[in-house]
């Protein structure tokens, strides 16, 4: 049994690197709800991401906030683009078909990123290289905090966006019905591709937050497909619900990782097999029965 | 131009109904049948391996064209198939017991994960097949005992029925045979009601329902046939690869897999071959490729991923229907030349509808 | 076939959330009858429908046909009773063409297992004949041969309803419940349905039960109606009485002078 620091230790790691997934997730989510595309690549994004800023703040020497700023953009018109030109085009297809593109797009992604920028190992230099000392012997990295920090205020920021505005209503309803959507006058092409590159910005911040702790180099993008479990658990296409799912993943796993050292690494996909075959759906139930 | 007269029910249902058809897939047969009197043993093997991958396609387009259900995880069948078979094979069990056996393991196991996959649609599916390679790629892996782990296992020679298979035309036959089986098989299931109803269940599970059709059973049986015919894949790939690794069967692979259907073409026995044919070529370009483009690119690690991607993109973009598409296409334009009109095939604008009610 | 039964339902209601869509309904139909079932949107009559397909569960009631408990079983296991139906919005196979969608029909006539399907066994191949012949018979009936080997997804809505109706057929049901057969039909097309009730009626003895909003066809095939409003049931008997009935006519059809 672990002495009580070392499982509160465990715990408030293993919750933000649950916000960290849960970060990644929120863009899934986002492109998901606008229109039911699971991008399988969003990992990558954040991948790129994390490149793009280590290429602008460090290669160029533009510094940490500037780096950060024009790489999320640069991400952002990526996303924008993918949708554009290549999304656009396959609509209707059956989803199978949309899925299986988005994890060529992953193979793509990844392979062009280690042409350009190498298949080394590289460290990203953040302001949050301190450490917060809470209690008597308890530290925490600011970097951890501020990626708990940053998904706080996205999530808010989305919660209200759907909820309140009408550019998040315009969006679920593309998402639901294109053809009336766009007899309603809803510019759905625009939006949509708004949408992706929002996500994909989103995606690109996880990653320079998560440098830190993750490094950069062309594989951080799987932690992706973890993000994409804990969404699962919670219930694909509920922001709320993919952040609890990513928390509850977080929070298991350096414990599974400790008892059960056989499943190590794995630990998520066992939780979110576990969650599927008891409630198939995951924890908040995002499909509904068609009426007859 | 062909126009089948039909005046029997029988001529519905026959497999090579038009003489162009006899006569194509005729030839086919007996150049396969005749390759190793002038293909060399690398070529040959390479046939063989595309044999292989040929089965392992067809199972996965069973579930997937069929059924409608994207599985991720077929790699993990290939990895089972090929362990069991070897496990069994080192403990002394005949090739004949063995094959049997494994392909029942398989298929059971395939049966408990569509069971839990009935009540999953989509993409949770397909995520839900992943996590299960990746279980299955640890459970290989660390259940050394069985399986030798990590450090792999010596897959024992061919030998069936007694009769040592060692040369490479004895091991060629064995995969050709088994091949046409499978083949023959499931398109004869596609033409009966049990493919019938796969195809119900992946249109419209509602009507299905009413009209008498198990929904849930159906996705279970598709799943079962489907691991099952992959596990017989996988147990020929042990005799081809004489030497298994965990990390063999990973997702790399089930792309590969999936990358064989989309490319060659959801949903026909066809297209699966397709598939299989062009995967088996890819490494070959891959190596021309290499040559051929400056070194800065081409000896690029990532070269082979990006192309597979690349490919995917590009057919999915331009030729949904894969190679079995511009296959039937070009059968088309031959068929009823000169009346053929670009504007048959033209794709009607869709708009996305929600899948979420159902 | 099996012969056609009464149809008992008593004290059926369901509740989705808070909204009570079917409330206490209690009717019988009697076999080889035409019983229309009329209402306004939303009334419930499809919700009916659904609840004897067993594709919902109710609250309470309970449904019998002849003296066969059909809570008591799955939804896919109806057909066998007798009882096949259309649906409202199309259901049909997209992708399939119009024979495989009929032969699917008849899927609850098939023996077979994957094993001698994969096999092609010579009693697969004959009892593929055999059924191809029946389903020529519901293809001849309903002319509907001219689309037999195209796709769903290229025919017609009228064509599509007419496949809809014919597989149903196929399933050789005593009963038939129809969900709006003539929505979205022209005059003639309505008419042509029409028809086509009748002969099935009298040349098939099947009973028909039919959500319908045209009154004209109601009033030219159906033997009894039922009218319903909001879940409840407002008033059961011949057309014509239903038709002057007082609620029937302040709910749904215009009060009158």
């Amino acid at each position: 049994m672990l002495p009580l620091s070392d499982i509160i230790h465990l715990a408030v790691t293993g919750l933000a690197q649950g916000c960290a997934y849960g970060l990644i997730a929120l863009g899934f989510v986002l492109i998901y709800k606008a229109t039911e595309v699971v991008n399988f690549a969003h990992g990558e994004f954040m991948m790129l991401g994390a490149f793009t800023v280590l290429m602008f703040s460090e290669t160029m020497g533009l510094g940490f906030w500037p780096g950060f700023v024009l790489g999320c953009l640069t991400i952002g018109a990526v996303g924008y683009l993918i949708d554009a030109h290549i999304m656009r085009r396959i609509i209707g297809q059956s989803s199978a078909s949309v899925f299986i593109l988005t994890v060529a797009f992953g193979f793509i992604f990844r392979s062009l990123a280690g042409m350009i920028w190498g298949w080394n190992t590289l460290s990203l230099d953040t302001p949050f290289d301190g450490t917060v000392t809470i209690g008597s012997d308890f530290a925490i990295g600011t970097d951890r905090i501020a990626i708990v920090v940053a998904t706080a205020i996205l999530c808010a920021v989305l919660y209200i966006f759907f909820a309140k505005t009408r550019y998040g209503l315009a969006m679920q309803a593309a998402a639901q019905n294109q053809l009336a959507a766009y007899y309603m006058g809803i510019p759905v092409k625009r939006l949509v591709s708004i949408t992706w590159a929002i996500g994909a910005m989103i995606a690109a911040s996880a990653g320079a937050l998560l440098a830190p702790v993750t490094q950069v180099d062309t594989t951080i993008g799987l932690l992706g497909i973890k993000a994409l479990a804990g969404a699962i658990v919670g219930g694909f296409g509920s922001i709320p619900g993919a952040l609890i799912g990513c928390l509850l993943i977080g929070i298991i796993e350096p414990f599974a990782d400790y008892y059960l050292p056989a499943i190590k690494g794995v630990s998520a996909y066992v939780v979110m097999l576990l969650v599927l075959f008891v409630r198939p759906e995951g924890l908040i139930v995002q499909t509904f029965k068609k009426k007859a | 131009m062909q126009i089948l007269f039909k005046t029997r029910y029988e001529d519905d249902i026959r497999f090579l109904a038009k003489i162009g058809e006899k006569v194509r897939v005729g030839l086919v047969v007996a150049f396969l049948l005749a390759a190793p009197l002038f293909l060399q043993n690398y070529y040959l093997a390479e046939l063989g391996m595309l044999l292989v991958y040929a089965i392992a396609g067809i199972g996965l387009m069973a579930l997937t064209g069929h059924t409608g259900q994207v599985s991720f995880g077929h790699a993990a069948f290939l990895g089972i198939g090929a362990y069991c078979h070897s496990v069994l094979l080192s403990h002394g069990v005949p090739f004949s017991v063995s094959v049997v056996l494994t392909m029942v393991l398989t298929g059971l196991i395939g049966m408990a994960l569509g069971r839990s996959a009935s009540k999953m649609h989509g993409f949770y599916l397909a995520i839900a097949t992943l996590a299960f390679l990746i279980l299955i790629e640890t459970v290989l892996g660390e259940w050394s005992s069985v399986t030798g782990g990590y450090s792999g296992f010596v897959v024992p020679d061919l030998k069936i029925f007694g009769v040592s298979l060692t040369d490479v035309w004895q091991q060629y036959y064995v995969d050709l045979l088994f091949a046409l089986l499978v083949i023959w098989g499931v398109s004869n299931l596609f033409r009966g009601p049990t493919g019938r109803s796969f195809l119900a269940v992946r249109d419209s599970e509602l009507s299905a329902r009413s009209l008498g059709v198990n929904v849930e059973w159906v996705k279970i049986q598709a799943f079962g046939v489907s691991a099952a015919i992959t596990g017989l894949a996988g147990v020929l790939m042990a005799h081809h690869l004489t030497y298994l690794a965990p990390d063999v069967f990973n997702v790399l692979e089930s792309l590969k897999l999936l990358l064989m259907i989309v490319v060659g073409g959801l949903g026909s026995v066809l297209g699966a071959i397709f598939g299989a044919i062009f995967i088996s070529l890819l490494p070959v370009a891959l190596s021309f490729l290499k040559d051929v483009l400056p070194p800065e690119i081409g000896q690029q690690a990532g070269l082979e991923p990006l192309l597979f991607g690349l490919i995917i993109v590009l057919f999915i973009l331009f030729e949904p229907a894969g190679i079995y598409g511009r296959w039937m296409k070009l059968r088309f334009f031959f068929e009823t030349f000169p009346y053929y009109r670009k504007a048959s095939f033209v794709r009607q604008k869709s708009y996305l509808k929600t899948e979420r009610m159902r | 076939m099996t012969q056609a039964q009464t149809l008992s339902v008593r004290n059926l209601s369901i509740e989705f959330g808070g909204v009570h869509a079917v409330e206490d309904v209690s009717f019988d139909v009697e076999p080889g009858e035409v019983f229309a079932i009329i209402g306004p949107n939303g009334a419930g009559k499809s919700t009916i429908f659904n609840l004897i397909s067993r594709l919902y569960e109710p609250t309470t009631g309970s449904i019998r046909y002849g003296d066969q408990d059909l809570l008591k079983l799955p939804a896919h296991s109806i057909v066998k009773t007798g009882i096949a139906r259309t649906f409202q919005n199309i259901e049909l196979f997209e992708q399939a063409t119009v024979l495989q969608n009929l032969l699917v029909g008849r899927h609850s006539r098939m023996a077979g297992n994957p094993f001698s399907n994969f096999l092609f066994t010579p009693s697969v191949k004959k009892s593929e004949i055999k059924h191809r012949r029946k389903v020529e018979d519901i293809i001849d009936l309903l002319e509907i041969a001219q689309y037999r080997d195209e796709r769903i997804a290229d025919l017609s809505y009228g064509a599509r309803k007419n496949v809809e109706l014919a597989r149903a057929l196929c399933a050789e049901p005593s009963m038939l419940l129809l969900d709006e057969p003539a929505s979205g039909l022209n005059n003639e097309e309505t008419d042509d349905v029409g028809f086509w009730l009748e002969d099935i009626k009298h040349d098939l003895g099947v009973t028909l039960v039919m959500v319908e909003h045209d009154m004209n066809l109601v009033g030219q095939v159906a033997d009894r109606v039922m009218a319903i409003n909001d879940g409840h049931l407002l008033a059961i008997g011949t057309p014509d009485e239903v038709r002057s009935n007082a609620d029937v006519q302040q709910a749904y059809l215009g009060v009158s002078q």
